[in-house]
């Protein structure tokens, strides 16, 4: 908000740079928390949401671990693959000889409230998101960026497990932000879509949505599918900031600080390479 | 941190609308009829909101209707409890003695044998079955649609529910006046150009082709008209709460 920056030289002057000059973050006030409140919250609230709906859905797939394609599907009829696990239902053929506990009542429950939770959560930061320019500034790859090079870069340096200048702790790498964006217009929206291809009232309503998918056994197919896309996200996702260093960058994304990972910063790294823009920043704050 | 008094008072005005409007959409709720008899404990937020935004988006959509191509070859009974001695007395085939009662908020509370049923006007649709569990099988369902039956006995315009109960006891559900009166929701009386076999709810089953398998109660004796779902069973709505299922089941 202008009217809140323009408080801030009041109160303390600094230099104020406008945020949608660049996407470079060193450029930025260095008192600008590394991850805005409202990127925080949504994050949290998403993976408490997220886990709900991941244990939950496990537990609904385990009433019926067979996939099809098409409109229809059953135990009379070929599965498209089968998870070799036992059901908890007596009526599914698994060749297993016990039944798991049936617990699609609550799993239900939870699944759909947290979904409920997680798309509205999801609303309020993509909104917030346009409006405080996250998306443009933080997400979409500088256009130097958006090269093979680049890409091919990022991931030999990850891979070589260079040390990061502080200028990258500070913002997204083209690897990061397509990661990112992929998650949030491409995987949520077909979660949800695929999903609510699921309900029975839901297709009364829109059965475009359903029938677009293939049907209805299809759409439940592809949402298992995506389901598990998401979680592979996931598992790469914890595993890059377990290599950051897990605990430096989680207490990031809750307070906001940015916290140098003592895995990264060895003695050739004290003195890093900074840009002047920084320089001078960071003379003014000493 | 800097707390301004400006966004000190934002941060109060946003909180007393978003107070405010909440209490005024769980008034506006209750009034349209958008809370579900399942609203109370921890999942009740999930449920209101999926019922309402169901109520508010779909109270007069049809459920899909397949061509005769896409009838299932293989369909799936699914189980159901052992039949007790009530219904192994019927005349399996005939079930001459069945009755189906209608009461509770009706002008003239009646009771209907199937071939009293035959004599409303029948009609026929190709629906899908969807289980909770995942699987479903499209099929033809013949039958008279409730609002006939419905009409027939004079419903009150106070009743909200409809609630109808199986032969085995620990079966019955309710819906609400808009899947009761919806065209699609049949008292069915055949399957696929025969009668109804007994494995899919023969003779007699309530389809709700809107909602979850569970919700099409098999083996139906009796509707009952209401505008209070406190006094059936513990008050959940149907058994399907009392038993950790969703008393809703569009989704």
């Amino acid at each position: 908000m202008p009217g809140s920056e323009l408080l801030c030289h009041a109160i303390r002057p600094r230099p104020c740079y406008p945020r949608h000059v660049s996407t470079a973050t060193s450029l930025r006030n260095p008192d600008t928390p590394r991850h805005a409140a409202i990127v925080r919250v949504t994050h949290w609230i998403t993976v408490i949401a997220f886990f709900a709906l991941l244990i939950s859905g496990a537990e609904i797939v385990v009433s019926h671990p067979r996939f099809y394609w098409g409109e229809t599907g059953n135990v009379n009829m070929r599965p498209l693959f089968t998870i070799p696990i036992p059901a908890s239902r007596d009526t599914v053929p698994t060749g297993y000889k016990y039944v798991m506990p049936d617990q699609n009542g609550w799993s239900r429950y939870l699944h759909f409230q947290a979904a409920w939770l997680a798309v509205l959560t999801g609303l309020v930061y993509g909104i917030a998101s346009l409006l405080n320019r996250h998306f443009r500034d933080d997400l979409i790859p500088a256009p130097a960026d958006r090269t093979w090079r680049a890409f091919r870069a990022v991931i030999a340096k990850t891979l070589r497990r260079a040390p990061l200048d502080p200028a990258e702790a500070r913002s997204y790498n083209v690897v990061q932000c397509i990661a990112y964006l992929s998650v949030i217009f491409i995987l949520f929206p077909l979660v949800i879509w695929t999903g609510l291809a699921l309900s029975p009232g839901f297709n009364a309503a829109f059965p475009v949505g359903v029938n677009l998918l293939g049907g209805r056994q299809s759409a439940r197919t592809l949402h298992f599918f995506v389901s598990g896309l998401l979680l592979l996200f996931l598992i790469i996702h914890v595993a890059m900031i377990a290599l950051a260093g897990f605990w430096s960058r989680t207490r990031t994304m809750i307070t906001g600080r940015l916290v140098e990972s003592p895995k990264r910063t060895d003695k050739s790294q004290e003195r890093p390479v900074i840009s002047k823009e920084s320089t001078v920043i960071s003379e003014e704050r000493a | 941190m800097n707390i301004s008094r400006r966004k000190l008072i934002t941060a109060g005005l946003a909180a007393t609308a978003g107070a405010s409007s909440l209490a005024a959409a769980a008034l506006m709720a209750r009034r349209y009829g958008l809370v579900p008899p399942d609203c109370k404990g921890f999942y009740g937020p999930g449920e209101t909101l999926t019922y309402a935004a169901q109520r508010l988006l779909t109270t007069h959509s049809l459920a899909r209707e397949f061509p005769r191509t896409m009838i299932s070859k293989t369909p799936f009974a699914n189980e159901v409890s052992p039949f007790k001695d009530d219904f192994k007395l019927h005349q399996p085939g005939t079930f001459k003695a069945w009755r189906l009662a209608v009461d509770g908020m009706v002008t003239h509370p009646a009771s209907f044998s199937l071939s009293d049923l035959h004599s409303f006007p029948i009609r026929s649709q190709i629906t899908e079955v969807v289980c909770e569990e995942g699987w479903s099988y499209v099929a033809e369902w013949i039958g008279t649609p409730l609002f006939e039956v419905l009409h027939s006995v004079g419903v009150l315009p106070q009743a909200r529910y409809i609630v109808y109960f199986s032969i085995d006891r620990d079966w019955w559900e309710s819906i609400d006046m808009a899947d009761a009166l919806h065209p699609q929701t049949f008292l069915t009386l055949g399957m696929n150009d025969g009668d109804l076999p007994v494995g899919f709810g023969g003779p007699l089953r309530l389809r709700v082709p809107r909602q979850l398998g569970y919700k099409s109660v098999k083996y139906i004796t009796r509707l009952t008209a209401t505008d209070n779902l406190k006094t059936f069973g513990k008050g959940l709505g149907s058994a399907s709460p009392e038993a950790g299922y969703a008393w809703y089941a569009g989704i």
